[in-house]
């Protein structure tokens, strides 16, 4: 086996790949195109405006998917003892039936519709005289069936369309029941531009129909919440193994692994500790003005990111306890890490990656990728907003558009009786002025090198012309993506659903990354493309029999 | 347990799926539509359809699935979709340039009620489809029939290309249905065997099967051209291939362009593979060749060997209807016993046809279309079975109820070799047997105690 990695000749200029992916473009395309891709010039302090969260240009081979599986296939699926009722014709609540793979433990006896998949299977006739009825007699017949703590409904395209009012059925179910809470989302698949939108309607509700819901006292000295980690491939046990090994208590996470219960006391933590930027910090700002509670940017994914998250908790705090305890658990956890990175670095060092998912891990996944010496030379969100490129800072002039507008924002008053500031201003002040950072996030640009490419809702095509033009050792996407790069003869991790492995979340995680992407990127399969026959066509004249 | 609150007690339900055993039409119609060369399959819809479908197809068949969509916005669900549409078409054949766009609606575009036909004009009109390219479309509201109902569509508009000649060109059209690349590259293989000229549509051997080369080609070899589509107008019958998933396109080419057609079983199984080999034999006027009955004898050899490990188990199985009556036909002829039977395409035929198969089974047979996979968990709780056969989903309940468990029909989202290894024909039959031994032998030794434990079986 090879032990030093051979450095790729691979010479590129941004400009001209830039030019080279619009070439083939009709010219209102190649304009609109132009302003999502950007050449970083990693500017300290401004970044350049990148256009994000805009219109999916039709005919276009996206990898975006819709506003339902925003909010009910990433925010509401892992909720693992809510029954997530689907309301449409089959389709939508068959594909979002486990594919995503959420993890979660109710232990022997819990509650756990994870493995169900439920839905109102709309029929023609349904669509014709309207589906409420159907709905009302689903709910009930879910009811009967399971006794559910609670029911959740989601809106499929054709709900909107015809008018059906599932608030309306939900209250009223709600209130017939009495100890099953049932609420709706309107979150029909033409809603936005992608699903982002559906994280927004997913964050709305449960803030307005969960959160705040239980009263009965959390025990626990240092409590958070977690929001934005989905516990794909168990990345949320291995965070709530440290948060344990910590001492630090995890009230809720939005919302991997979560319940009912979680959401409803989440209002009782003192701290918010937001993961995934793009589809929770809704819920991080509203349990800011109604409950007083601080928010701030975490992120597990790489074990310095991890070390210095930790770190960041227990300054909050500002325990000394915990403060020691964190750096005893940095200093037992990371040794395995910096093993399993010397072991690999020498493979994997000076490689090249490229990655295109979400809405947050195209900017974690980098810190990854750094810790193996391997370097991201273009990277890009699928369903992000410019903050999550630019910097929180840009929101106050992000421009509200005709696909925005449409999306609730509602507002969110201090609670009359529950509304508690954590810290004294003082004491805010003072943590601020050491240079720590509330409701900041500085976005996925000045993360990465001048020259690098930013490319937000990259397609099929760019993609392939990407890979063609910079040839990077690894792409990083989705599932739809996955085998049209293999293809190419380059291997390809998905960072949605981390194809069978993970966790990938802090310190155990990053061990399991490193050897995953050495063994992608060092895997003999890809010297096997060419048969004998076809590296060398030409017939030898002197070919023995022996 | 992983279905924990499955109760064993069963209640009706009117309004509520749990678990179903369909998906919706969209998909079907992007499968069938991948079997036409340089096809690019096309949802108007919105863009979650097309994402969905895409994944879905993606994990069955470890291949890149390329699909455009309309991607349609709150704006274009109130005004129409056509705008979406023509520009992606403009779009789609500038950048991608394929031979065909195959377009297929979705529930969002059939309920604000878009004509496709007339978008199809006005981008005709516009100039926005290139000479020599053709669009195709086919109508597939989520909301009517399955997957299946939405395969039979794309394919019948596959059929509508037919533009006789008034000259015959001797071949037989061949409607395979809803099977595996590698089904449709067998039945190729026996046609070629038996000497028969045929058009195959859809065809997604070379399309979804392919090689791993270092190219990525957006439009491999395979597929059925267009030029074939449009011959299909003069051959000299039809034989579609399920009633379900191929009989409408093969009616309309009798009933419109004077093809005759008979519609057969999928030839899974003895029973259904002799049936399509004898017709094919009537219709071609050929000879069958002995290597063909050769694979037959060889099927039955093995069910003779192997009976007393098949005899009497019962079964269930959950799939789509046309797959389903041949595998419930060639379970009974093995002198199994498919005991429950679940599709959740709907259809009250397919209750009569299994009802017919399975009349002299020696057990209480239940058998339901439109229904759900939690029923199937049920009827299994109520009367448990030796064996499962489905999808990937029902490992939730192989697993719960400790059942041997054969993956068979759609989606296989965990295991290998469906696009690989065929299950149509006799040499299919063969592969069928060798999975359903080997699943129940391996119960066998394991649940053998270790005095009864045997080397030879």
């Amino acid at each position: 086996m090879a032990t030093a990695t051979k450095k790729k000749l691979v010479q590129w200029d941004p400009a001209d790949v830039k030019a080279q992916l619009l070439e083939k473009y009709p010219a209102k395309v190649a304009r609109k195109r132009a302003k999502q891709i950007m050449i970083n010039e990693a500017l300290s302090n401004t970044t350049p405006e990148i256009s994000a969260n805009v219109r999916t240009i039709p005919g276009i081979i996206t990898m975006r998917g819709c506003t339902y599986a925003g909010c009910k296939g990433v925010i509401m699926g892992p909720t693992r003892d809510i029954v997530n009722l689907v309301h449409g014709p089959i389709g939508c609540s068959f594909y979002a039936w486990l594919t995503r793979r959420n993890q979660t433990d109710a232990g022997p006896d819990g509650e756990n519709y994870m493995n169900y998949c439920f839905s109102t299977d709309m029929q023609d006739s349904d669509i014709i005289f309207g589906g409420e009825k159907k709905l009302t007699a689903a709910i009930q017949e879910a009811y009967d069936l399971f006794h559910p703590r609670s029911i959740a409904i989601f809106a499929t395209c054709p709900v909107g369309l015809i008018g059906d009012d599932i608030h309306t059925v939900a209250k009223r179910m709600k209130e017939k029941f009495g100890d099953c809470n049932v609420y709706a989302f309107s979150c029909e698949g033409y809603k936005g531009v992608s699903q982002s939108a559906g994280h927004h309607i997913a964050n709305n509700q449960v803030f307005r129909h969960i959160v705040g819901e239980n009263d009965v006292p959390k025990e626990g000295k240092y409590k958070i919440n977690l929001l934005g980690e989905y516990n794909i491939g168990g990345d949320g046990f291995e965070i709530d193994r440290i948060f344990k090994k910590c001492g630090i208590t995890n009230i809720a996470t939005f919302s991997g692994n979560s319940t009912y219960d979680q959401f409803a006391s989440a209002h009782q933590a003192d701290l918010n500790a937001v993961m995934c930027h793009r589809s929770i910090n809704y819920v991080a700002d509203m349990l800011e003005t109604k409950y007083g509670i601080p928010w701030i940017k975490v992120n597990f994914i790489g074990a310095n990111a991890t070390a210095k998250s930790l770190r960041k908790i227990a300054q909050y705090f500002g325990d000394q306890e915990l403060i020691d305890r964190v750096e005893e658990v940095i200093a037992e956890e990371m040794p395995a890490v910096e093993a399993a990175q010397a072991e690999v670095r020498p493979r994997t060092e000076g490689k090249t990656a490229m990655m295109f998912v979400g809405g947050s891990r195209a900017h974690h996944y980098q810190e990854l990728f750094n810790e193996m010496g391997m370097k991201t030379i273009s990277a890009g969100y699928e369903f992000a907003h410019r903050d999550d490129y630019e910097g929180r800072q840009v929101i106050p002039t992000l421009e509200v558009d005709a696909d925005s507008r449409n999306i609730e924002e509602i507002h969110v008053e201090p609670d009359s009786t529950r509304f508690r500031p954590r810290k004294s201003e003082a004491e805010m002040k003072k943590l601020e002025k050491d240079g720590y950072q509330f409701k900041q996030y500085d976005g996925l640009i000045p993360d990465m090198e001048k020259n690098t490419l930013v490319i937000d809702d990259l397609n099929q095509y760019e993609a392939e012309k990407l890979v063609e033009l910079m040839k990077p050792d690894i792409f990083c996407a989705g599932i739809k993506e996955k085998f049209s790069i293999q293809k190419l003869g380059v291997p390809m991790k998905q960072l949605h659903s981390y194809d069978s492995g993970g966790p990938y979340a802090g310190f155990k995680g990053a061990v399991n990354f490193y050897q995953e992407i050495d063994r992608l990127v060092n895997s003999k399969v890809w010297r096997y493309m060419k048969a004998p026959w076809q590296e060398n066509p030409q017939l030898s004249a002197s070919y023995q029999w022996e | 347990m992983l279905l924990r609150h499955t109760p064993k007690e069963i209640t009706e339900r009117t309004a509520l799926t749990i678990n179903p055993a369909k998906t919706c039409q969209p998909i079907g119609a992007m499968y069938a539509a991948l079997g036409i060369h340089g096809c690019l399959p096309h949802s108007h819809g919105s863009q979650g359809c097309c994402a969905y479908h895409r994944s879905t197809l993606t994990r069955h068949y470890k291949e890149p699935i390329s699909a455009a969509t309309s991607s349609f916005t709150e704006g274009a669900s109130v005004f129409g979709g056509q705008a979406n549409m023509l520009q992606a078409i403009d779009n789609i054949f500038t950048v991608y340039d394929p031979e065909v766009i195959a377009i297929h609606t979705t529930c969002l575009s059939e309920t604000i009620g878009d004509d496709l036909k007339q978008i199809k004009t006005k981008a005709e009109k516009e100039g926005k489809i290139p000479a020599g390219k053709t669009v195709i479309g086919a109508n597939t509201p989520s909301y009517v029939g399955s997957h299946v109902t939405g395969f039979s569509s794309m394919v019948k508009s596959m059929a509508m290309l037919a533009e006789p000649t008034g000259k015959k060109n001797g071949k037989v059209n061949v409607i395979p249905g809803w099977v595996e690349p590698c089904d449709m590259e067998e039945l190729k293989r026996l046609m070629n065997l038996m000497g028969v000229k045929f058009i195959m549509f859809p065809d997604t051997s070379g399309v979804l099967n392919g090689p791993l080369s270092g190219e990525f080609n957006m439009f491999p070899e395979g597929g059925t051209t267009i030029a074939e589509l449009k011959s299909t107008g003069d051959s000299i019958g039809t034989l579609a291939l399920g009633e379900w998933c191929s009989a409408d396109g093969a009616r309309w080419l009798d009933a419109k362009k004077k093809v005759p057609c008979s519609v057969l079983d999928m030839p899974f199984g003895l029973k259904a593979t002799d049936r399509f080999i004898d017709a094919l034999r009537t219709i071609a006027g050929v000879s069958i060749p002995e290597q063909v009955s050769l694979e037959r004898g060889q099927l039955v050899d093995m069910i003779s060997d192997m009976h007393q490990y098949l005899y009497h188990k019962k079964v269930a199985l959950v799939g789509d209807p046309d797959q389903l009556i041949s595998m419930t036909e060639f379970l009974v002829s093995l002198d199994m016993c498919p005991v429950h039977i679940v599709t959740g395409t709907p259809g009250k035929k397919f209750e009569e046809r299994i009802r017919e198969i399975t009349r002299d089974v020696p057990y209480p047979v239940h058998v339901k279309a439109a229904g759900d996979m939690f029923l199937l968990h049920q009827w299994i709780k109520n009367e448990p079975v030796d064996l499962l056969i489905g999808n990937t989903y029902c490992k939730y309940i192989a697993r719960d109820e400790d059942i041997p468990y054969v993956r068979w029909g759609f989606p296989i989202l965990d295991r290998q070799g469906h696009q690989y290894f065929p299950t149509v024909a006799y040499k299919g039959g063969l592969r069928l047997l060798e999975k359903i031994l080997g699943v129940l032998m391996d119960r066998q030794d394991r649940d053998a105690t270790e005095q009864r434990f045997e080397l030879v079986m």
